[in-house]
């Protein structure tokens, strides 16, 4: 996830990631991580160095600029999947219109990546 | 590729969806719009699929059940036989130049194996959750791609490098996609992905990266290039 600011918007995290801040921690479907009371800002945003050092996430900033990439968690599992359910992702298609992968619920669904390269 | 699948499954209640792994959009829309699909064709220019759920080269699928469960985590996937692999196995390379028979020496031992992977998507597709295709949870997670800290900063790398780029700063994304390629050497989209940019279709060394899909695919053999489906 790219950062402007090391405090970031709960919903924009939640959406990029698929953590979301409630009173039990940051949850990911039925897993929640405790957070200590100081990882939300006065105006509710979050401290995104304390996430990634709980979740377990690499936080990497370019050069001195105001430009971070927060990696995805390694903390719980040490895999790629925290929980076998699936993240709630949103990608455009090649005209830009925005797809919802939960928009298929009751069907099966094979998701398959390829690229052109 | 896919079409032909999604007509046959579609009706049993099986949806595909093609997600392009493009930093670039526009290099993908060729085979969307030669594909003409009636399943949805998406495109990940950050490389999300990488991150959310282990995605680490192409073609490469994740099966969802129809509570939103995963029920295989990502593993090659090959929807039929593919022309251009298939072509390199019939070519007469004494006839190349040697250094291009070289490599497609070594690409003729690229192993595919789309009866296996379609054969189990049937299965699925009629057996639901009673399919032995159709894993736990756990046994999900426990299938996904071990991921560290250096795994987590390769993808943070990648997605500043392709932010860079897309900003019209080519050069700036170099460094990043390097710190990539070298914090978690096992994935190859974010190689493929970089190398191309300096050697489209080929792949070939170029002063940007100290690599090449050629050199990459020899020091692992390209027979293990896609590891064996694990039915």
């Amino acid at each position: 996830m790219l950062l402007t600011d090391l405090l970031v918007d709960a919903d924009e995290f939640a959406t990029r990631t698929g953590w979301s801040v409630k009173p039990q921690g940051a949850c990911k479907a039925e897993v929640c991580v405790p957070l200590p009371d100081d990882v939300r800002a006065p105006d509710g945003r979050l401290d995104a160095s304390v996430i990634a050092g709980r979740l377990g996430m690499s936080l990497i900033r370019h050069d001195d600029q105001t430009l971070w990439a927060l990696g995805p968690e390694t903390a719980v599992t040490g895999r790629a999947l925290t929980t076998a359910v699936a993240p709630d992702l949103t990608l455009p298609d090649v005209e830009g219109r925005p797809f919802t992968l939960s928009s298929l619920r009751g069907q099966k669904v094979v998701m398959v990546a390829w690229a052109s390269w | 590729m896919w079409q032909e699948l999604r007509t046959e499954l579609h009706p049993r209640g099986v949806e595909i969806v093609t997600v392009a792994l493009d930093v670039d959009a526009e290099q993908a829309r060729p085979s969307i719009e030669a594909a003409s699909a009636d399943h949805p064709s998406l495109i990940d220019e950050a490389h999300v699929l990488d991150e959310l759920f282990g995605v680490v080269n192409v073609p490469n699928a994740v099966w969802i059940d129809e509570d939103g469960v995963i029920v295989r985590p990502a593993e090659p996937a090959h929807p039929g036989r593919n022309p251009v692999t298939d072509s390199f196995k019939t070519m007469d390379l004494d006839t190349l130049p040697p250094d291009l028979a070289e490599v497609l020496r070594e690409a003729q031992k690229i192993r595919t194996e789309p009866e296996l992977y379609v054969a189990m998507i049937r299965d699925w597709a009629a057996n639901g959750a009673a399919s032995q295709y159709a894993l736990t949870p756990d046994q999900v997670i426990a299938r996904s791609r071990p991921r560290d800290l250096d795994g987590s900063a390769a993808a943070a790398h990648f997605e500043l490098g392709q932010h860079l780029h897309r900003n019209g700063d080519h050069a700036a994304a170099i460094p990043h996609w390097r710190e990539a390629h070298r914090l978690d050497p096992d994935n190859w989209t974010y190689r493929r992905n970089a190398w191309n940019f300096e050697s489209p279709t080929s792949q070939s060394r170029t002063d940007a990266y100290d690599s090449s899909w050629f050199e990459d695919v020899k020091k692992i053999g390209a027979e293990n290039y896609y590891p064996p489906l694990v039915p």
